[in-house]
This record gives structure tokens, C-alpha cells and sequence, in this order.
């Protein structure tokens, strides 16, 4: 059974089952002593994980761990509608700007200014009601049914029930890459997708930490934000692609602008278009990303909350690693849902302000101080 | 100036709702957690007789592992108060991972998909148990933790927001079994 930390044992160092009282390899008490992972100065990651539950080891035998209380996650979760809310709200000044401005370019803001309302409505409707389904279909995703599929299905049951949310839908990615993500608006209409490569190289505790890791996203609502940045940051980069490339308005804004005699006027709203353009993709890029590192670091420890065995997580994101993370479809609007960046590794030197994950052998080190092994220096 | 002390009353009630409806919501989460756990049991002691029945004929010298998982699941069904019943399903617990350590040690029945399948339904009910438990005491810990911390403590008191007793094993469960290694 898996939950409770594993202790370290003072003597020889073996891993013991969670609620042992006697190391099983040298009989040595595990009770008391400060093992290397309960030593004061070990690492607490932000927000640890909270340790509790039916096969409570004895307090004393217990690597005390920063408790998260189950509040955390409604303001999460508040704080990811306030955040959408203000992306749906930030995108529509965009909308304003670049529609006034590209139509100014051209020599009629008022038409500019209609067509990118009509299009702001298009996709913030499309993003809210259909992103997941979007981001699932970019990549390929289908439902997994069938008795190849049961364990996946259970341990998605599992994990749902230690996280207190309704069992989402499960769906299987036909890959060697080995990747895992969640979307929906809410917990109710959640969905947890993964690759056949993860399924065939991860052991069932390594599954439960990716499954548990996707669904603490789901529980603090991050797959909500996700998912609207994912569609809307990916049609705003794309409509200003089309803007750059001169498509958009095709030959006739140019015949215009020449006979029309635009003038100065025009060529500062040309140049303040150019810069809108090029800007605003670039904004949201470093929006979308610097808010998912965060998210990444909770999302593990609330993982090792619900199994209550980090080492499982670790391990699991060791084998990634190691194994490649890369998925079908995978592009720059959607690489923060993932559990691994699919397109790009950190490591410990990458910016953090471009960067979507942490690093992963910092995440790998988080997780196993929390289990009580400590980092190999 | 005179509208001071009805605002100041106006905040006090919305707080006051607020801080009632989470115990409220609360103390129902912990009853549905406990739910959840029963829905789990019943589960186990519905796969357990197909399981017997698909293994029993390979099984020819192993009847008394058998028998014991038959009894236990009986004892399980039939214990009453959340201590015996928490005592027979650890014990039912222990007869299942001998069961499934004799299964280990027959290739034609590992082998088989029937088996391999109830197995895998089987391990999956067993975590959905702990993860249930475990969800349960959480819970628990939340609603303690709000009703007996200021200044939530006195809408508990004055409302009787009882304590939850969290769900916990018997101590004699919580000795490790020796493992042999020979």
C-alpha cells in the first residue's frame, strides 16, 4: 500500500515501508532518529506535503513536512479564474489596439476595429467552450477504452478519489514520447491525457505520481488558465504571423494606402501596428510562462500529498527524462500543460523567465527530500 | 457618519455567513468521504467471489488460502462498529496478499487474463480504500482544524460543530510483518 513517508533508516540507509518501527534489512529502530532525510537543514520545498492518513508512522518517526491545508486549493483555483478572467480581459485591450491600429495601417480603423471584435469573440468563445477538446485533438489524443487501458483507468480512479475530485476522463496519446497532461474548465469536466510510452516504461507507483501531479492542475484549476492561454496565445501569435506577413488584408489596403494618399498618419499607425505585432506575442509568451513554473513546483507537492510517496513522482520524472519527453503535435502554445516541456529541457542555468518548467533535477531533488532520501551532492 | 455601524454590522453578517457555510460545507465533505470509503468495501467483497472462482481450479492444494480469504470477506461483511470492522478488513487485507502470493507461484494462472485482470480490479480497489481513507482524515483534519481555530471556533460552539474522530487501525495492524528473505 502506498501512503505515509518512507522512512530512511539511521544504520544502513535502506528505504522502509511508511508506519515501520524497526528498519527491515538491519533491525536497527527507525523511531527517533534524525535519518538524513529528517535532518533539520533538508530542503522544504514551497508548500511540502502534508502528512496524515489511516497508516500514520509514529509522530517521532515522521520527516516533518510542511503541511498544505486542502484550503490552498480553492484560492488556487480562485486565483486561476481571476487570472483567466484578466487574460480574457487583457486580450480584448490587445484586441482593441491591434484592430485600431492594423486598420489605421491600412487606412480604416473602423473596420479594423470591427473585424478583430468579431474575431475576439470568435476565439474567446472558442477557447472557453472547446480548448480542451482542441489541445486533445492537436495532439492526438483518444479516449481510452478497452482492458489494455483498465490500469490506467484505476489509477486515475485512485488518484481522483485521493484528491477528492470526480474521476476525470482518461484519454492515451499513440507515441514512444513519454509525456502526460490535463485540461478542462473545471474539475467536473476534466480530462487527463498520456502517452503509450509512459504507460509501457512506468510502474504503477511512477503512474500514480504523474496521474496525482496532473490532478492537483486539475483540482487548484490551473487547467482552466492553461488551456484559454494555450488557445488564445497560440491564435494571437498566429494572427500577428498573418499581420506580418502582409495576408491579412491581401493587396487591398496597400491600392488604398497609395491612392488615397496616407500619409504621415498612416505610417505611424503602420509602424505602431508593426510593433503591436511583433510585442504582443512575445507579452503573453513570457505571461504564459512565468505563472507555469510556479504552478509546476505546487503541482508536485500536492502530487506527493496525494500518494504520500514522492520517491514514485521522481522517479517517474527521472525516467522521462531519460526516456524523452517528446509528444505528436507538440508546439510552442502548448508546451506549459505538459508534465515535462516536450519541445525544450531546462536546466538549472535556463532564464526563468522563459522558461515554462523548472528545471527537472531540481524537481527530482524537491520530491526526494520530501521523501526522506537526501540529494546526492 | 451614521452609516458607519451599519456597514460595520453588514461586514460582520457576511463574514459570519461565509464562515458558517464552509464548516457546513465541510462536515458534508467529511460525510461524503466516508461514503466513498463504503462504496470501495462493498467493491472488494463483490470482485473477491469471482476471483475465487476463477482460481479455485488451478488451485487444487491451496484450498486453505482460499478458505481464509472466503472467511475473512465473511467476517468483513459482517463485523459491526468501525473498530471490528476496521480490524476485519485488515485481515481480510493479509489473506488477499497471501492469495496473490500463491497466485505468483502458478505461470499457467498468471498467465491467465481472467486472473490477470481481476488482480489488477482487485489492487485498484485496495488503493481506492487507502486513497479513500486517506481523503477521509484529510477531511477530518480541515474541519477540526477550522472549528477549533479562533475566530471560527465560536460559530462552531455556539452551532455544535462537533469533532470528527478520524479513521484510524488497530494497533496491533501496525506492527510490520517479517519478512523472510530465505
Amino acid at each position: 500500500m502506498i501512503s505515509g513517508i518512507a522512512p530512511a533508516c539511521p544504520g544502513c540507509g535502506g528505504i522502509n515501508r511508511p508506519g515501520a518501527d524497526a528498519c527491515y534489512l538491519c533491525g536497527e529502530p527507525l523511531g527517533g532518529h534524525p535519518g538524513p532525510g529528517n535532518h533539520p537543514s533538508a530542503p522544504r520545498p514551497g508548500g511540502g506535503a502534508f502528512v496524515g492518513g489511516a497508516s500514520l508512522p509514529p509522530a517521532e518517526a515522521r520527516p516533518s513536512l510542511r503541511p498544505i491545508p486542502m484550503l490552498l486549493f480553492t484560492e488556487a483555483a480562485r486565483h486561476n479564474v481571476r487570472l483567466s478572467v484578466l487574460l480574457f480581459v487583457l486580450l480584448f485591450v490587445f484586441f482593441f489596439l491591434l484592430g485600431t491600429a492594423i486598420g489605421g495601417a491600412y487606412g480604416d480603423p473602423g473596420t479594423g476595429l470591427g473585424l478583430s471584435f468579431v474575431l475576439y469573440a470568435i476565439l474567446g468563445t472558442t477557447a472557453y467552450f472547446s480548448g480542451s477538446a482542441i489541445v486533445l485533438s492537436i495532439h492526438g489524443a483518444r479516449e481510452a477504452g478497452g482492458e489494455e487501458h483498465r490500469q490506467l483507468r484505476n489509477v486515475v480512479e485512485e488518484m481522483a478519489i485521493a484528491a477528492g475530485v470526480p474521476p476525470p476522463k482518461v484519454y492515451v496519446i499513440r507515441t514512444a514520447g513519454m509525456n502526460a497532461f490535463a485540461a478542462g474548465r473545471r474539475p467536473e469536466e476534466a480530462c487527463v491525457a498520456v502517452t503509450t510510452g509512459l504507460l509501457d516504461r512506468l510502474n504503477r507507483e511512477e503512474l500514480q505520481g504523474v496521474i496525482a501531479h496532473e490532478l492537483a492542475h486539475v483540482k487548484s484549476r490551473d487547467t482552466l488558465y492553461n488551456v484559454c492561454a494555450a488557445v488564445l496565445v497560440g491564435a494571437v501569435a498566429l494572427l500577428s504571423d498573418m499581420f506580418l506577413r502582409g495576408t491579412l488584408w491581401g493587396r487591398r489596403g496597400r491600392t488604398d494606402g497609395e491612392s488615397g494618399g496616407g500619409g504621415r498618419g498612416n505610417a505611424a499607425f503602420f509602424v505602431l501596428a508593426l510593433l503591436l505585432a511583433v510585442l504582443a506575442p512575445l507579452a503573453a509568451k513570457i505571461l504564459q510562462m512565468s505563472i507555469s513554473r510556479q504552478r509546476e513546483y505546487h503541482a508536485d507537492a500536492a502530487a506527493a500529498g496525494f500518494t504520500r510517496n514522492p520517491l514514485g513522482l521522481a522517479s517517474a520524472l527521472a525516467k522521462i527524462t531519460s526516456g524523452g519527453p517528446e509528444v505528436p503535435g507538440e508546439n510552442r502554445g502548448t508546451q506549459h500543460l505538459f508534465i515535462v516541456n516536450p519541445l525544450r529541457v531546462f536546466d538549472a542555468d535556463s532564464s526563468a523567465l522563459m522558461s515554462t518548467h523548472p528545471p527537472t533535477e531540481e524537481r527530482i531533488k524537491r520530491l526526494r527530500a520530501m521523501g526522506g532520501v537526501a540529494a546526492q551532492e | 457618519m451614521a452609516y458607519i455601524p451599519l456597514v460595520l454590522l453588514v461586514a460582520i453578517l457576511a463574514w459570519f455567513v461565509a464562515a458558517y457555510n464552509k464548516l457546513v460545507r465541510f462536515r458534508n465533505q467529511i460525510k461524503n468521504a466516508w461514503h466513498q470509503i463504503d462504496v470501495q468495501l462493498k467493491r472488494r467483497y463483490d470482485l473477491i467471489p469471482n476471483l475465487v472462482e476463477v482460481v479455485k481450479d488451478y488451485m487444487a492444494y491451496e484450498q486453505e488460502t482460499l478458505t481464509k480469504v472466503i472467511e475473512a470477506r465473511g467476517a468483513a461483511l459482517s463485523a459491526k462498529g468501525p473498530a471490528a470492522q476496521a480490524k476485519a478488513e485488515g485481515l481480510l487485507t493479509e489473506t488477499l496478499k497471501s492469495l496473490f502470493a500463491v497466485v505468483e507461484k502458478y505461470p499457467e494462472l498468471k498467465a491467465n487474463q481472467n486472473v490477470a485482470s481481476l488482480q489488477e480490479e482487485l489492487t485498484g480497489t485496495e488503493n481506492k480504500i487507502s486513497f479513500a481513507r486517506q481523503f477521509y482524515n484529510d477531511s477530518v483534519m480541515t474541519y477540526n482544524n477550522a472549528i477549533q481555530s479562533i475566530p471560527t471556533n465560536f460559530i462552531a460552539s455556539f452551532f455544535n460543530f462537533a469533532q470528527e474522530a478520524y479513521f484510524e487501525i488497530e494497533p496491533e495492524s501496525r506492527a510490520v510483518p517479517k519478512a523472510s528473505l530465505r
